[in-house]
């Protein structure tokens, strides 16, 4: 199939990005969104240009790497699908694909569709573990936890983060990577202890990094690759709102 | 070059017990002024940076992924295991102890494999406390699914994302520390150099990949956690970045490189599909738990498979060979790995293969699906069925999955002593980048397990032991050893960047991947090595006259750091294909066709190769030396390994 | 006040003035709608209002005025906020499922505040130019009513405790008089309109944001915010539809 690509490029965080056109005549449906990209770059290095930077890694779906907004819309159009995933048979021939990268403003465009996520890390730094020491764990069985809290706490554990959410949302906003982390600890027994403190430190460590508000349009749910809903976020805003009045009281229960 | 696998004295079951109190202790005090550098941020690089941290080591963790999350540990599937006997079914250590070894083909070193099988069970208990979210009966306590190579049921999983479960825990471990400040971890860093002092290894080179800085970091112990090395053949279920990069450039520095072509190729990939393809998805091989491996009997069945002019349902039952369930009544479907890959293979070799090139076997649920319905199936593996269908558009319940080989895993790695130390002092090598656990060939869900001893519960105890011995003063990074070894990464970088020449060095590593799949794959055999060690020369010739790199190193530059990587690849290649020469005999993974039972099994050779073989760098165009460890069992016998 | 500072804080205050405005309008319009029966029932419930004991009419007054100015403080800035975090946007722009009420949420909640000061100036201050409505009531064909009547219930004249005749606000006459300009009318239904879709959006979306919404009710409060906004908004519209379709007369 044939595909007319308009691609964001940019030398570096602080020079001008623009829409750049390549026209592809050879492309297999069968292969992968990523792999009709390494196709263009090959084309661009033996021609001598610069071939395309984006991020990827494990192409199979979990490592949270690849990020690229194809047609405005974060992973492009497959529903549950990060991009690596994306195979070019959901598209047409013919069809023009846009592909621009990540857009926040705590996500700094390093080089062309790579951004920096680091922001990430810093929310999960400010609470996103339960403190306990190597080897001083109780056995595995010790607490039971219901199927139904398990597979809550493994439904917010599927996050990725990728980022789409803060992708898609036009407020650029974490709330939904913040929301999976926070309500995946607190809502086992093992992450009570600092719940508070947890969803106090993260949402703090959020809003520092720029990121903007909820206003539960719903775009980060429907573009994340593994489904996590806004209910999360509910569990985040109740959490925040029991830890900040006990706080407001001085109440230490 | 001295191999001296330090293997305390003692019962096997007392060998750890005894060695952790022999070992020397660094004061709590003093622990602050040790630095330590991590490289890797896998399940081992993860959880050994988060514990000296937390044990008040000053540590610096490197990855080249944004985000220390993102190490390839996460895309395992299936589960991990631990003896912790919750089923109730006859487990216990030395069960998965024995397992481990009879699965590596009696190719591992015993005392490690045993300690690993004791600390699995306190791997399932540090992980639950962490908040991992392992799968729950209704009861509340942890649910197991079986996994190959094991009669018992000890896997513990979290849907089919364990390694990301669990690499997610070690993370957050890991980010508790970097709160402290006691771990600094730098992300979009690439080793490129491992930098001795007086023998010692005592700093590591970095790229900087968003800015292209080389910089120097220095400390008092090195730990690498580099992962394996599967990307060698460009096509595997490996992340894109995975490379061998930090293993060999060690290597080149003098530390012992142990069986390097023991490799495991996966049973249950998507086949590959058209020359497009930049990696092959593996599928948890926990679906062998209840799918049936099956071909048609009748190669002209195949055939018309193949050309789709029958569908596979209108096979008959009769015409089908469920040829592991044939082959294997008492494991069935849950062979091991190495075998259920060359069952595969061989039965695609004579012309039985259905997917359209030939190379795929069928894995069917139909009969589970009969059995406990659609709705129990989805439960257990829906988001496998998800992935399959997305790549392959195909729907798994309404027809059999297509699946074949895929290289997966690498059981050779960097040589290291009981403590995991290598042969050059202070340079600590754990996970998938040692050689250890797994002898030639890696049971199910043994991965996830190594890593997470490796760098929880074994790397704390043994590395204070080292520093203890040398005590604290980490160099200067600025010193001579340094700067010379900036110098030459410098040099080597500008070399690469200068050739410019018309290829791509993706175009040369999909080149090298059909070398080392063709004459170094599923098969071997001598004059397919011969051949190979005479490619791979040629090829890296090529390389280095006619290799495009477009830009500077000093950006982001995606070109630069796959080249480097394709370098490696190319003299790391030629040292594989080197050991599976010399190993002049078939065992788990490595399978030289000149030895073989009647019945096609690999056929080892113990009087001969019962033994490490640990190379030792010469020089890039000079044959590497080989030493031996040789591999001494006290606790089991060696037999001939059955699953029949 | 960190809680204050945060962005949770301020979608708290979001969504606690908006419930209380949200209550406001439904019961403001439930009492609007007496419109339709004897204008004694709408004009006595004016009066009622205006004689609540110990200032209560004032108290609420300021307490809704407090909880207007809040939500929009918290609004514009939470707007100006997502509008840093956001500052470039895609060249190709595309929305999967946000529904245009959420997206207009700004947009729909600026007109109703333009409305809400018309509205109060037009009929609670009684200062819009030509509707001042203190001296009489006119309409738009010239017709006279005079502002202030004693109010009659079942054909007797209500006395007050002094025995006197009761004089209140004409308000139904006022309301007839004010809807019979189109331009008026036509303003009224488009910001009722406007009020729906807000609601629609806001309703489900304040319990989302005190955290009192799961995957079951997430559906039910969907629903029951879109349910709620059409309530009000044909409720509220059927008031200037019934005067212009002489369905709701003046007294006199």
């Amino acid at each position: 199939m044939k595909l007319n690509l308009r691609i964001w490029r940019q030398d570096g965080e602080n020079s001008a990005g623009r829409l750049v056109d390549y026209k592809m005549d050879d492309v297999s449906p069968d292969s992968s969104f990523l792999e009709m990209l390494d196709l263009l770059n090959e084309d661009l290095i033996v021609n001598g240009d610069e071939p395309v930077a984006f991020d990827h890694d494990c192409r199979e779906g979990i490592c949270g790497m690849c990020s690229l907004t194809i047609n405005g819309v974060p992973h492009g159009p497959e529903r549950m699908t990060s991009v690596c995933q994306l195979h070019m048979r959901h598209f047409s021939d013919g069809e023009t694909v846009v592909i621009e990268p990540w857009r926040a403003k705590p996500f700094p465009i390093i080089r062309d569709l790579v951004v920096d996520r680091t922001p990430f890390d810093r929310i999960q730094q400010a609470g996103g573990f339960i403190s306990v020491r190597t080897g001083s764990a109780p056995d595995g069985n010790a607490i039971p936890i219901s199927k139904e809290v398990a597979d809550y706490a493994m439904d917010a554990a599927a996050c990725i983060g990728c980022g789409a959410c803060v992708a898609a949302c036009k407020n650029a906003s974490a709330m939904l990577f913040t929301a999976a982390k926070t309500s995946q600890l607190n809502s086992l027994p093992q992450g009570k202890a600092e719940k508070d403190r947890r969803v106090l430190g993260m949402v703090a460590a959020m809003d520092e990094a720029g990121f903007g508000n909820c206003t539960n349009y719903g775009e980060c749910q429907a573009v994340c690759p593994k489904g996590i809903t806004l209910d999360f976020i509910a569990q985040m805003n109740r959490d925040y709102a029991v830890a900040s009045t006990k706080k407001l009281f001085g109440c230490a229960f | 070059m001295i191999l001296d696998a330090k293997i305390p004295d003692g019962s096997i079951e007392d060998k750890w017990s005894n060695h952790k109190f022999s070992n020397k202790l660094v004061n709590p005090a003093n622990k602050r002024k040790y630095n330590i550098i991590v490289v890797g941020s896998g399940l081992a690089g993860g959880s050994a940076a988060a514990t000296l941290g937390e044990l008040g080591y000053n540590v610096k963790c490197f990855c080249y992924q944004d985000s220390p999350r993102r190490a390839h540990s996460i895309a395992a599937q299936g589960g991990i295991n631990a003896a912790k006997n919750y089923q109730n079914d006859g487990d216990s250590v030395y069960r998965l102890f024995y397992d481990t070894i009879k699965g590596g083909d009696f190719r591992s070193r015993e005392a490690n494999v045993y300690r690993l099988a004791e600390v699995s069970g306190n791997i399932i208990d540090q992980c639950v406390a962490q908040g991992v979210p392992f799968a729950r009966e209704y009861g509340g306590h942890l649910a197991n699914r079986s996994f190959g190579g094991a009669q018992v049921s000890r896997t513990f999983y979290a849907r089919g994302q364990t390694g990301q479960q669990l690499l997610l825990g070690a993370y957050s471990a890991l980010n508790a520390q970097i709160a402290r400040g006691q771990v600094e971890m730098y992300n979009r860093h690439e080793m490129l150099e491992l930098v001795l002092v007086e023998g010692h290894a005592k700093g590591i080179i970095t790229r900087n990949l968003v800015n292209g800085a080389i910089e120097s970091w220095s400390a008092d112990a090195v730990i690498l956690a580099t992962g394996g090395y599967s990307t060698v053949f460009f096509l595997s279920t490996c992340a894109a970045g995975v490379n061998v990069t930090g293993a060999f450039r060690s290597f080149k520095k003098g530390a012992g490189f142990a069986n390097p072509c023991y490799t495991q190729i996966h049973p249950t990939c998507i086949p590959q599909e058209g020359d497009h393809q930049s990696k092959l998805t593996l599928m948890s091989e926990s679906l062998r738990n209840d799918g049936r491996v099956w071909v048609p009997k009748d190669p002209k069945v195949s055939e018309q498979l193949r050309n789709k002019d029958i569908r596979p349902r209108d096979v008959a039952e009769s015409e089908r060979d469920y040829y592991l369930e044939r082959k294997y009544p008492s494991f069935g479907n849950l062979a091991p790995r190495d075998i259920s890959s060359r069952s595969a293979k061989e039965a695609c070799d004579k012309g039985r293969g259905v997917s359209y090139t030939g190379f795929g076997v069928y894995l069917d649920f139909e009969d589970a699906i009969g059995r406990l319905g659609q709705p129990a199936i989805e439960e257990r593996y829906g988001n496998l069925f998800e992935m399959y269908e997305r790549i392959s558009g195909d729907n798994g319940y309404e027809t059999p999955m297509m699946i074949y080989p895929a290289p997966h895993y690498t059981m050779g790695g960097l040589w290291v002593d009981y403590n995991l130390m290598s042969n050059v002092d202070g340079l600590f090598v754990l996970g998938e980048a040692n050689f250890s656990d797994h002898g030639a060939n890696r049971l199910g869900a043994s991965a996830l397990m190594q890593g997470l001893a490796d760098g929880y519960f074994v790397v704390p105890y043994t590395v204070a032991n080292y520093l203890a011995r040398v005590g604290a003063g980490a160099p200067d990074p600025d010193g001579p050893a340094f700067k010379e070894a900036k110098a030459s990464i410098n040099d080597n970088l500008n070399k690469m960047l200068s050739v410019q020449g018309k290829r791509s060095a993706r175009s040369i590593h999909i080149e090298l991947g059909r070398i080392m799949w063709e004459y170094c794959g599923m098969a071997r055999d001598d004059a397919g090595l011969k051949k190979a060690l005479q490619l791979i020369p040629e090829l890296r010739e090529e390389f280095w006259s006619n290799v495009r790199i477009p830009g500077t190193g000093e950006q982001l530059n995606i070109e630069l750091e796959r080249a480097g990587r394709v370098a490696d690849h190319l003299e790391f290649a030629e040292l594989m294909c080197h050991d599976a020469h010399d190993r002049d005999e078939s065992c788990g993974g490595h399978f030289r066709v000149e030895h073989q039972t009647d019945e096609g099994e690999a056929k080892r050779d113990d009087e001969n190769f019962s033994h490490v073989s640990v190379w030792e760098h010469q020089g890039v165009n000079t044959a590497p030396v080989k030493h031996n460890e040789e591999l001494v069992y006290e606790s089991v016998t060696m037999a001939t390994r059955s699953y029949k | 006040m960190s809680l204050l500072a945060s962005s949770l804080g301020k979608k708290y205050i979001m969504a606690l003035s908006g419930l209380v405005l949200s209550l406001f309008v439904l019961g403001h319009m439930l009492g609007n709608l007496q419109v339709f029966g004897d204008p004694y029932l709408i004009n006595a419930y004016g009066y009622k209002l205006q004689h609540l004991p110990y200032g209560l009419l004032w108290i609420i007054r300021l307490f809704l005025l407090a909880c207007v100015l809040a939500h929009i403080w918290a609004a514009i800035t939470l707007k100006i906020q997502n509008k840093k975090a956001r500052p470039e946007e895609y060249e190709q722009k595309a929305t999967v499922q946000a529904s245009l009420a959420s997206r207009t949420m700004i947009m729909s909640g600026l007109i109703i505040l333009l409305f809400l000061i018309f509205h109060l100036l037009h009929y609670t201050v009684r200062a819009v130019p030509g509707h001042e409505y203190n001296q009489a009531i006119v309409t738009n064909d010239g017709t006279e009513y005079p502002a202030e009547v004693i109010l009659i219930k079942n054909g007797k004249p209500m006395v007050d405790s002094y025995g006197k005749p009761l004089q209140v606000h004409n308000l139904h006459d006022m309301m007839v008089a004010g809807f019979s300009y189109p331009l008026i009318s036509l303003f009224y239904v488009v910001a009722t309109y406007l009020l729906c879709m807000h609601l629609s959006h806001g309703v489900s979306s304040m319990f989302q944001s005190v955290g009192l919404r799961n995957e079951t009710w997430r559906y039910r409060l969907d629903i029951i915010g879109k349910i709620y906004g059409w309530v009000l908004f044909l409720g509220y519209a059927s008031i200037p539809i019934s005067i212009w379709l002489g369905v709701v007369k003046a007294t006199v």
